[in-house]
């Protein structure tokens, strides 16, 4: 039963490792954050054993003897605890001047971090819907502006400026490897600086409660190379290529004529909806729905044929498409690579 | 057991009502769509028992809003004071004011430049759309209407304000320098 017990509390420490983890320090502002955060730990720390221990020796003491108020313990007595007094002091004083430095010059580091070396800056604009991510990228060496969802590439040793808006409610982006959090707020701009020291797999998630599906707001995240994030870019600046299967094709137009179109935007084509994810290169995303399902061909016949089912409550409605109709836009947005 | 901590307890028992979560039909389809023994149904009672589930109803008036602005009805008849389109607050209607008639036109178009949404918008949302109509005209119930507004309003988002010289009581400025 103890056992047991002990063993939940360890639960928690699997959070610290991994793609979500805090203590990742995957990011440079992340890193600078937990330096802080330990210095902050072992300070505190050293003050409360100390507190402690003085109350456990004062009660030990008191249990001993009985002193009484009008026994005069003693000039010499007196003169300790003013010395007692004034080190206890000057050790707070100290404590409180380290931390306080330790905040200042930490601040400083993370504006620093934000600021280019050769000024390279890569503009990202996230506007957090409910229940999804939508992300447009600006560059100033690139004309044009690329769009996807729920998934942010990043390249490694580049500063990224992300500006945060939100149409709905409010939400909070959240990368535990890279920083810390920022919230989008509807009719507010914010923003938040990242600079990614590591390359890797890691996830974000919102992190203010946003309604029913709150739970299912993540994101991916890619921290690359600079070659394999150039080429990233260029592929998901192409515009969709025109099916060349009879069924890819009968899905293209079931998807121009009906609902989709009237709310997703596919590049090149008719489709210009512009109220949720973009579907240029859907099948070149890592998961579906905000990271609901893996992506996969099993999970866009589960998504399309019932949304609902998969994820109750969110803004793309059951439609109750025929079975050929399925196949066919299914066949149709794997080719949206 | 007193008396007394009985009857506490009997209170706190009614707190359990806050466990209950409202029910909605995330699919839609909460009664058969409209086949054809429905339709001939509706044609003899000219009434479809469907709209007594979307109307005045909080959650679908809510839902109504949001597909309001995203199939762009505003682009044609602006917040319901209309514009290249009909209003849609006031209580003349073309086409019929009742649910049934809102669904029609929504769904089939009606001949002067209203499109037609059917194919383009689930039945379920064509009910809500109607229901949100509805609410445009129709003396609102209080309790069902959303919190938000989706349209443009004149005051500018705080974080835009200037800050202004604060007033005294008696309604002249404060001298010296505000920033
Ligand atoms: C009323 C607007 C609407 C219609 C109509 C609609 N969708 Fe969606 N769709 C959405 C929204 C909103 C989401 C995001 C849901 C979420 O993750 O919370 C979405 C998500 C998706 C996704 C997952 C995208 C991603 O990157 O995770 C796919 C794929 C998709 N829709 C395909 C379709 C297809 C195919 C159709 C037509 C059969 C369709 N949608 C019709 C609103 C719509
Ligand atoms: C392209 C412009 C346009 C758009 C978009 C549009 N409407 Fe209309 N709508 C019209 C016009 C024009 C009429 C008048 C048609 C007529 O008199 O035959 C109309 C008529 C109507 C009527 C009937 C009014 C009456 O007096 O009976 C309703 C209800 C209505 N629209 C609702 C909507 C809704 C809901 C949407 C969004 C899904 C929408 N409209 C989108 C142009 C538009
Ligand atoms: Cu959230």
């Amino acid at each position: 039963m103890r056992r047991a017990a002990l063993l939940l509390l360890l639960l928690p420490l699997a959070g610290c490792d991994g793609i979500q983890s805090m203590t990742g320090g995957d990011g440079a502002q992340g890193a600078e954050f937990n330096s802080l955060f330990t210095l902050f730990m072992v300070v505190t720390g050293v003050v409360y054993i100390l507190v402690i221990a003085f109350l456990i020796a004062a009660l030990l003491r008191r249990g001993g003897k009985r002193t009484d108020v009008r026994d005069d313990p003693g000039e010499g007595h007196e003169r300790g605890l003013t010395t007692a007094l004034v080190v206890w002091t000057a050790f707070i004083a100290l404590g409180l001047t380290v931390l306080t430095l330790a905040s200042y010059f930490t601040d400083r580091s993370m504006a620093a971090a934000a600021v280019p070396a050769n000024g390279e800056v890569l503009n990202i604009e996230i506007t957090a819907n409910q229940w999804w991510w939508d992300i447009r990228y600006h560059s100033p060496t690139h004309t044009e502006t690329i769009r996807t969802a729920n998934e942010l590439h990043l390249p490694v040793g580049i500063p990224a400026h992300i500006q945060l808006r939100s149409t709905d409610v409010i939400h909070s982006f959240w990368v535990p490897n890279l920083a810390g959090k920022q919230d989008l707020i509807p009719g507010r701009l914010n923003d938040i600086d990242l600079l990614p020291r590591r390359t890797g797999l890691f996830r974000g998630q919102c992190a203010e409660f946003c309604g029913a599906q709150h739970a299912h707001m993540a994101l991916d995240v890619t921290v690359e190379s600079r070659d394999a994030f150039r080429a990233w870019w260029r592929q998901q600046a192409e515009p969709a290529k025109t099916p060349t299967t009879p069924l890819a094709m009968a899905g293209y137009n079931y998807v121009m004529q009906r609902e989709c179109s009237v709310c997703h935007n596919i590049s090149g084509t008719g489709a210009t909806g512009q109220v949720a994810p973009d579907l240029t290169h859907v099948a070149s995303r890592k998961s579906l729905a905000a990271g609901t399902l893996p992506m996969g061909r099993g999970q866009l016949y589960a998504w399309i044929a019932d949304p609902q089912g998969v994820k109750p409550g969110n803004n793309m409605p059951y439609i109750g498409l025929e079975p050929q109709e399925l196949h066919a836009v299914v066949a149709y947005l794997e080719t949206l690579k | 057991m007193s008396s007394r901590s009985r009857a506490s307890l009997a209170l706190l028992v009614l707190v359990l009502a806050g466990c209950d979560r409202e029910e909605r039909n995330a699919r839609g389809a909460p009664l058969p769509e409209t086949g054809p023994a429905q339709q001939a149904a509706l044609a003899a009672t000219h009434s479809d028992p469907r709209a007594k589930q979307y109307e005045n109803v909080s959650f679908q008036i809510s839902q109504g809003q949001r597909l309001y602005s995203w199939m762009n009805c505003v682009g044609c008849h602006a917040h319901g004071g209309g514009g290249m389109g009909p209003p849609l607050m006031d209580e003349k209607w073309r086409y019929g004011g009742r649910m049934e008639d809102i669904v029609a036109t929504i769904q089939k178009g009606r001949p002067n430049g209203m499109p037609a949404f059917e194919h383009k918008l689930t039945e379920q949302q064509a009910w809500q759309l109607a229901a949100y109509v509805r609410s445009l005209s129709a003396q609102p119930r209080q309790d069902v209407l959303s919190g938000r507004a989706d349209e443009m309003s004149n005051t500018e988002p705080q974080t835009l304000d200037e800050r202004k010289p604060v007033k005294d009581a008696a309604g002249s400025e404060p001298k010296g320098p505000v920033k």
